[in-house]
């Protein structure tokens, strides 16, 4: 037998078959009560569960969602203002040397060197001085290179410098490999000319700052310039001015967060922000993953929530559902059985009612043939004439044999029916036995079925009610009849088993009844002759009936060879039996 | 000795008179308790037969009627109807015999009767 099996409730392949079928059937259709009772139940509790928990993930998650762009966002803010304070700073710086310094004063190499010694102290990180003049000839410089007297005049930044007032040059390694940087600013003078103040920095505290930058595991903080170089050093996009592994943003004024997914890494949260006046963009990327690691954290604990929560709402609803419908299926179960014992009785008390009627009636009429043939043979043997004639004598005597075996009919009929009767008296069980034996004896001599009874004689009459114990024999007979072929044989032996108890065994060389049914034979409506009119009652009601006396019926069985049925009974009835 | 049966059934009653006459039992019958009452009235009787279910009168009725009048009369009851063990617990006093009847036993019963 499958798990599934085992575990299937009774009521699931018996209460289906007989449902609404009037009032000795089951009243309801139990399996469609068990759906109905789980659905239902499991329904109202899952529901807002599940619907709860969807409305809870959808919040957390645009929540975490949010509070990690606001939190790179606040990252880039911090990092820009920094990085434009620095840069800032620096041409505050050259546009406070330009308004204190006249051009005669800044073309002075000693004064020039005083005020880059000046500001290296006050300052730190400028790298040299220089001042170009209209033509673009550099006409003074302080720092660590010859380049007094260079043209600019042909480069970008000079052209630029004239058309917008201020350059800033990309970031570049200088001849000891430090990264640098450029501004340079327009300035004009009195007599209408101009000249181009120009500072080398060193961007080492920009570095600085960007590797201060707290940022997750795999995170990273670098600046680009609008040609996707790397300004910055960078730990996973790329090498310091070699074009960044990520596409340039998008310009912005405002500082953005974005999602970058690419098809061969994890999605990325990307914010950044274009550094005005400069050609930098400031880049704070992380993975996507690590940020929301948090989220991913309460999504498996909302996970679990929701399948121990749907595993316990399932067991409890199946449980209970099973449990009940169970209950009800058992206590339907006696209902019908107590109805069709009733029927059982009710019928029984008509048949036994019938034939004591029968019975009656027909006593009269024996009663007058036998009183006319017994005149016919008195007439003969009283008148001489007659009393000679054997032939005539022996037909009588044949009349009035056959109504003596009518009368004995009669009586047995009017005492079974008599017996039906509720009454605890002494019963003589070799009485009971022989009067039930009685009834089928006609049939077991037409089947050659061969019945030997076995009462010893130290079996005492005991206290009990002959109705149930009569029909508790009958009906194992009767089994026994229908179990066998003709010319089986049919034993009943009675035995004292001690002081308090008698054991009756009804023993028959009958099929047999399987091992898996030997469970179930006295179970109400289990039976194997639904087709010939078996209501699987029988056995049900003389088990019911031998309990009802105080006693217990065992079975043993073998197939094709035959059952053997046990009573034991006790020798005197409880009082509150009675 | 003189007999009295008493039974609905005339044909059945009659019969058995016919026949205990054969064996020397002078016996008149009636097939109502009324009749009966009447009966006795005129005639004497030594042991009265009756049937214990009769229209109008029941035998055991009757037999406490008769008894009540004539305080020797010894009684036998017929019946088509329960076992000996019931008919005793209602009438302890008395004879019975279920129908079908064997005459021998009748006959042997009315002589126990009247030794009584």
């Amino acid at each position: 037998m499958s798990i599934i099996e085992k575990l299937k409730p009774k009521f699931w392949s018996n209460g289906v078959r007989d449902a609404g079928m009037g009032t000795t059937r089951h009243l309801f259709n139990f399996r469609r009560i068990w759906n109905l009772a789980v659905f239902l139940t499991a329904g109202v509790a899952l529901v807002p569960l599940i619907s709860m928990t969807l409305i809870h993930y959808e919040v957390t998650q645009n929540a975490i969602e949010s509070e990690v762009r606001n939190h790179t966002m606040r990252l880039v803010r911090n990092t820009w203002r920094t990085v434009s304070y620095f840069l800032n700073e620096r041409k505050t710086v050259l546009d406070l040397v330009a308004h204190e310094h006249t051009y005669e004063d800044l073309k002075n190499p000693i004064k020039l060197a005083a005020i880059l010694k000046n500001l290296k102290k006050r300052l730190g990180g400028v790298v040299d001085l220089g001042v170009i003049d209209s033509s673009g000839i550099q006409t003074n410089y302080v720092g660590p290179y010859p380049l007094v007297n260079k043209d600019y005049s042909d480069q970008e930044s000079f052209k630029k410098v004239i058309e917008s007032g201020i350059y800033t040059s990309d970031f570049f390694l200088g001849f000891r490999n430090v990264p640098h940087m450029v501004i340079a600013r327009k300035y004009v003078i009195q007599n209408g000319s101009f000249y181009v103040l120009r500072a080398t920095l060193d961007i080492k505290p920009v570095n600085k700052a960007l590797n201060e930058i707290e940022v997750s595991g795999l995170g990273d903080v670098f600046v680009i310039n609008r040609k996707g170089m790397l300004q910055t050093p960078s730990r996973y996009h790329g090498k310091i001015l070699e074009k960044v592994s990520l596409p340039v943003p998008r310009y912005s004024k405002e500082i953005q967060v974005v999602e970058c997914n690419t098809s061969n890494r994890e999605p990325l949260i990307v914010g950044y922000a274009y550094i005005p006046d400069t050609p930098f963009i400031l880049m704070i990327v992380q993975q996507k993953t690590e940020l929301m690691e948090r989220w991913y954290k309460t999504r498996m604990e909302l996970f679990w929530f929701l399948v121990i929560s749907i595993t316990l709402i399932l067991i409890v609803t199946l449980g209970m559902a099973t449990y009940l419908v169970n209950k009800i299926y058992i206590a339907d179960n006696e209902r019908v059985s107590s109805l069709h014992k009733v029927e059982y009785s009710n019928r029984l008390a008509s048949i036994g009612r019938l034939a004591a009627g029968v019975a009656h009636e027909v006593n009269n009429p024996l009663a007058i043939i036998n009183e006319k043939a017994g005149l016919i043979k008195d007439l003969f043997t009283y008148k001489e004439m007659y009393s000679e004639d054997t032939k005539l004598i022996s037909l009588i005597d044949s009349i009035i044999s056959s109504v003596e075996r009518c009368g004995t009919i009669t009586k047995r009929l009017l005492g079974f029916a008599r017996h039906m009767e509720v009454s605890i008296r002494s019963i003589n069980v070799r009485e009971v036995l022989e009067e039930v034996l009685g009834f089928l004896e006609k049939e077991a001599e037409y089947r050659s079925i061969k019945v030997s009874l076995n009462v010893p004689d130290d079996i005492p009459e005991f206290e009990s009610d002959r109705g149930k114990v009569q029909q508790i024999f009958l009906n194992l007979v009767n089994n026994a009849f229908a179990a066998m072929e003709d010319g089986g044989s049919l034993d009943i032996t009675v035995k004292r088993e001690d002081e308090d108890f008698i054991s009756a065994t009804v023993t028959d060389t009958g099929c047999g009844i399987p091992k898996t049914d030997i469970e179930r034979i006295f179970c109400p409506f289990f039976s194997t002759k639904t087709e010939k009119g078996g209501t699987g009652l029988g056995l049900s009601i003389t088990c019911g009936l031998v309990q009802e006396i105080g006693g217990k019926i065992d079975v043993q069985s073998e197939v094709g060879k035959g059952t053997t049925f046990t009573i034991t009974l006790p020798l005197k009835i409880d009082k509150e039996r009675k | 000795m003189r007999l009295l049966l008493v039974d609905d059934e005339g044909e059945l009653v009659s019969t058995i008179a016919e026949r205990l006459s054969f064996r020397g039992i002078d016996a008149d019958w009636v097939t109502s308790g009324e009749e009966a009452l009447k009966k006795a009235e005129t005639e004497s009787y030594d042991l009265a037969v009756l049937d214990v279910k009769m229209p109008r009168i029941s035998g055991i009725r009757l037999k406490g009627m008769l008894e009540e009048k004539y305080p020797d009369m010894k009684f036998i009851f017929m019946t088509g109807h329960g076992s000996e063990d019931d008919f005793r617990t209602g009438s302890t006093n008395a004879f019975y015999l279920v129908k079908p009847i064997n005459i021998e036993a009748l006959v042997s019963k009315i002589n126990e009767a009247l030794k009584k």
